[in-house]
């Protein structure tokens, strides 16, 4: 199996080449280095499904493991190394990176043609997929957390693509800074981890810490806070409550773009960022991770159905399947979620990129502006259908099995615990919920009159370079589920969270109740999306009941939806307004205390020329003089701290240096 | 004998050296003086480096990063006097405290 | 009676390489900080010689006193009077602040180098010729730093020329 490690290899290191290669000969290549940079996507996809095939189909191995490091550096007592964690987990992330990465790579073909900058966006893309297949293959926590900070890159620079726009450029700085504060949580984390272990790689990292538990090192709290701290990364990364916001705005991003990074792979990566590391969540993060799910798949469901920006509506639904995902992870369903993962892959990024070619040729992202398009695009028609059948659960779809299996295990883990049923009712409406938002995009897209009839002349479907990805993304979303999952479903079998004998909640456990409620789940959850589209027809398809009426009756509930929860006008009035109250407050001490001085020094200065003025007019003269003396003194000390002479700050940083040092060396010597 | 010069004898010149280069660095205008300092600097690390193999190691590896160094100072005292030539050139001038029409 | 002898050349070398220094600090006109470094470069040469380290000493000389210094001197010719103006406010309060800032970190060095227990070796090293064994190392053990820095140097000389040339091109 060394073969293994090879290939792996050239997966890894083909897009960096590419992305290298086309950043500074963009100009020089061909066609702007397209063609390079599918190559070296179109290269390893062929390679994973290959590594795939030989780990899944030919090995068949729940134990299968091939791990490989090299050192990299040495700290304190441990050190982190550079190397490889491939098990079946992994083979599934990169055939779901590649594939989903490959179709973007030749649909961008088509659909950045004629950008600025072309050659440059190929670049970033590549650069994304090294850095996530660097995420995916990696054995230890420290690469993790370098390929997650690359992936934040490559998603801050792709969504600020279209730069000269104001509002692109905004969005990627709050996509960065957002993710941030998630990413400073799990750093913390995996400090807190390392100080325990010593090291980083995953498989000493989860013997350490179970050492560390059952010696009582660590504590129950500890080892929650450590695993909540770790999902923190999680949270800011798979865009969950509260760390939501930035997903929506990165829509500015091109949508190729919003299809790869801000549907299949880079915000699954905190879900998967939870499945590697499973053994070191306690079963109180666990739940934690569940309910920051269910409150995430319901509330971002809600705002879904009530926005009209195409591409929003499928973000949000993207932050809401995340939060499945999440919640399956967190009551034990570890296939469950992961599996989401896999077929969600391929079915939102077959809905973006569908979204994309619709955008493509009506020109608006306002589906109040579509209309009828069923007829001028066949092809992205029936694809968005098959995408929207796979995301609302219709049965035989991927989505259905793996959505089911989510269900099954939230019922079972109700069962286990009453007190926490709310889980499994909670994800039941958000079933219905998806099927009411999915078809209602679909039904005021591609149904309905036109609203504009200009558009819709103009309207044509996309080349051909468009719509063949589209294609591959649907056979893969309507047929992933039966293969994984099915009757000889592999995936329970095969991808099962690393054992070092405590897991979480046992998830055997849960999995044998999860058979025994699987049957109630299944038609509970085909009878919620039934609903929801049949809902949705009744609003917008029959137009039995005016969805207007509707959204007036219900008017504040509506604006509150509508306005995503103000959580935005909440994070700007906290986090952003209490920064410039302190800035203000600043602003007035400046005010008060040195105008002041100022000030002060002016009125002494003229009470003083009073007195002698009318004596003397050279007093005069000096209260001039004295007042011009006293403002630049006030000027003189306060420009010190602030001068903007870089030899300034030089002599700042050796005297405080020193000054610590001093302290910190000769004090404790002597005294 | 307190006059023998050992190791800590080293350590002191070289730390005067790199206290001189890093009073001119911080207090001089003159762009050329303060490349002198940089070069007072990277004069004491060198004495160090080479103290300290002389004393404490049995190989040359201190004098090979001594060389390093050397060749450092050597790329980066042209570079900058190009540089300041250039400025020169278009300014007339080589205050650095005026070389700052990139910071508004 | 030696070893006065050479505690003596120590002394003396110590002498010339912080006098220097600090005529090189706090000299008014730029020629005559360069004669002082001058001095400077050539006491270090000293004591890289009386540290045994031969082929350094030669390079010091080679580079600092052939190459550099000669290349700072023709800066301190070409920009000649250099443009300064007596700024107000500023060299006031830099002085005595930057000595204040400066000592604190001299005094801070000096604990260390004085109150560190070194690692010395008891023996006393052989003075050898070194040249060989450095050649070998930089072919052997560093070789690949070796080999970046001589890309560092090309770049560094390419990057010279590319700013001489614009200058030049500026002047017709």
């Amino acid at each position: 199996m060394h073969s293994v490690v090879e290939i792996c290899l050239i997966i890894l290191f083909l897009p960096l080449i590419s992305s290298t290669a086309l950043i500074f000969f963009n100009k020089r290549l061909p066609r702007g280095g397209d063609l390079l940079a599918t190559a070296c996507i179109g290269i390893p996809f062929c390679l994973a499904w290959y590594v795939f095939y030989r780990v899944i189909a030919v090995g068949h191995d729940p134990q299968f493991l091939i791990t490989g490091a090299m050192q990299w550096f040495t700290i304190g007592p441990g050190n982190a190394g550079w190397g490889f964690h491939i098990d079946n987990l992994t083979a599934v992330m990169l055939v779901v990176v590649t594939t989903v990465s490959f179709c973007v790579h030749v649909y961008s073909i088509g659909y950045m043609r004629g950008e600025d900058y072309y050659g440059r966006y190929f670049s970033y893309l590549s650069l994304f997929s090294f850095s996530m297949l660097l995420l995916v293959l990696c054995d230890n926590l420290l690469l993790l957390y370098v390929s997650w900070e690359l992936v934040g890159l490559s998603s801050y620079l792709l969504i600020g693509f279209f730069f000269r726009k104001h509002s692109a450029a905004d969005a990627c700085k709050k996509a960065f800074i957002t993710t941030r504060v998630g990413d400073v949580g799990m750093f913390i984390g995996l400090l807190m981890i390392y100080r325990q272990t010593h090291t980083f790689n995953y498989i000493e990292v989860f013997r350490g810490v179970q050492e560390a538990v059952q010696s009582g090192a660590w504590s129950e709290t500890t080892w929650t806070i450590a695993g909540i701290l770790l999902f923190c990364g999680a949270i800011g990364k798979s865009a969950q409550f509260p760390l939501h916001v930035w997903l929506p705005d990165a829509m500015e991003g091109p949508t190729p773009v919003s299809a790869l990074i801000h549907a299949a792979t880079m915000v699954a990566a905190g879900v998967y960022l939870v499945g590697r590391l499973y053994p070191l969540f306690s079963p109180d993060a666990l739940l934690f991770i569940a309910y920051t799910g269910l409150i995430t798949a319901f509330f971002a469901a809600t705002i879904a159905i009530t926005q009209f920006d195409i591409k929003r509506v499928l973000a949000y639904s993207t932050i809401s399947q995340l939060g499945y995902m999440m919640t399956a992870l967190g009551v034990g369903g570890f296939a469950a979620g992961l599996c989401h993962l896999m077929t969600h892959a391929a079915f939102k990024s077959l809905l973006f990129l569908c979204s994309g070619s619709v955008i493509h040729a009506a020109h608006t992202q306002d589906m109040r502006e579509m209309g009828s398009l069923h007829k001028k695009m066949p092809v992205t028609f029936w694809t968005m259908l098959i995408g929207a059948a796979a995301i609302s659960g219709v049965p035989l779809f991927s989505g259905f099995y793996s959505k089911d299996a989510i269900l099954a295990s939230a019922l079972g883990f109700g069962m286990e615990h009453p007190n926490h049923r709310i889980i499994f009712i909670g994800l039941l409406i958000g079933a219905g919920i998806t099927g009411f938002y999915m078809f209602r995009l679909i039904f005021m897209t591609f149904f309905r009159a036109p609203a504009d009839d200009h558009r819709y002349r103009h309207a044509h479907e996309s080349p051909r370079i468009m719509t063949g990805p589209l294609v591959v993304l649907a056979i893969l979303s309507a047929g992933a589920g039966w293969f994984a999952l099915g009757e000889h479903g592999w995936f329970e079998r095969l991808v099962v969270p690393y054992s070092v004998g405590t897991a979480g909640v046992a998830p055997a456990a849960v999995e044998a109740d999860g058979h025994s409620a699987h049957n109630i789940a299944m038609i509970l959850s085909i009878v919620m999306a039934g609903a929801g589209i049949l809902i949705s027809a009744v609003f917008y398809y029959w137009k039995t009941c005016s969805a207007e009426r509707w959204a007036k009756a219900l008017g504040p509930i509506y604006r509150l939806v509508y306005n995503k929860y103000y959580i935005d006008e909440l994070y700007k009035k906290t986090a952003v307004g209490g920064t410039l109250i302190a800035m203000r407050i600043l602003a007035v001490f400046d005010r008060v205390v040195i105008d002041g001085l100022v000030n002060f020094s002016a009125y002494f200065v003229r009470a003083w020329s009073y007195i002698s003025g009318a004596f003397d007019l050279h007093v005069v003269d000096g209260a001039v003089n004295g007042l011009a003396w006293g403002t630049r003194l006030v000027g003189t000390i306060s420009t010190l701290f602030q001068s903007g002479v870089v030899q300034n700050y030089i002599m700042k940083v050796v005297a405080i240096v020193a000054f610590i040092l001093l302290f910190q060396n000769i004090l404790t010597t002597f005294l | 004998m307190m006059l023998q010069p050992t190791l800590s004898h080293y350590l002191v010149v070289s730390s005067c050296l790199f206290v001189l280069g890093l009073f001119i660095l911080v207090t001089r205008r003159h762009a050329v003086r303060l490349l002198m300092g940089i070069e007072l600097i990277l004069n004491a690390a060198n004495i160090n480096l080479v103290a300290f193999n002389h004393y404490t190691a049995t190989g040359l590896d201190g004098h090979v990063f001594a060389i390093f160094v050397m060749i450092l100072a050597a790329c980066e005292a042209a570079v900058a006097l190009a540089i300041i030539l250039a400025i020169y050139q278009q300014y007339a001038n080589i205050d650095i405290d005026r070389m700052n029409s990139m910071r508004e | 009676m030696d070893e006065w002898l050479s505690s003596l050349v120590f002394w003396t070398l110590a002498a010339v390489i912080v006098g220097s220094a600090l005529i090189t600090a706090f000299a008014r006109t730029l020629v005559y900080a360069g004669f002082a470094l001058l001095f400077t470069f050539l006491g270090v040469m000293g004591l890289y010689l009386y540290l045994a380290a031969d082929f350094l000493g030669i390079a010091q000389l080679v580079i600092y006193v052939g190459g550099i210094l000669v290349l700072l001197l023709f800066g301190v010719m070409f920009t000649q009077g250099g443009g300064l103006m007596k700024q107000p406010g500023r060299g006031a309060i830099q002085i005595p602040s930057a000595v204040m800032a400066v000592g604190m970190a001299f005094v801070v060095l000096l604990h260390v180098v004085l109150y560190t227990p070194w690692p010395v070796m008891a023996v006393e090293r052989a003075a050898e010729p070194t040249t060989r064994t450095i050649g070998t190392l930089l072919l052997t053990k560093y070789l690949l730093p070796f080999e970046v820095a001589s890309v560092l140097l090309l770049m560094a000389l390419v990057g010279a020329v590319v700013l001489a040339r614009r200058e030049a091109k500026e002047q017709k």
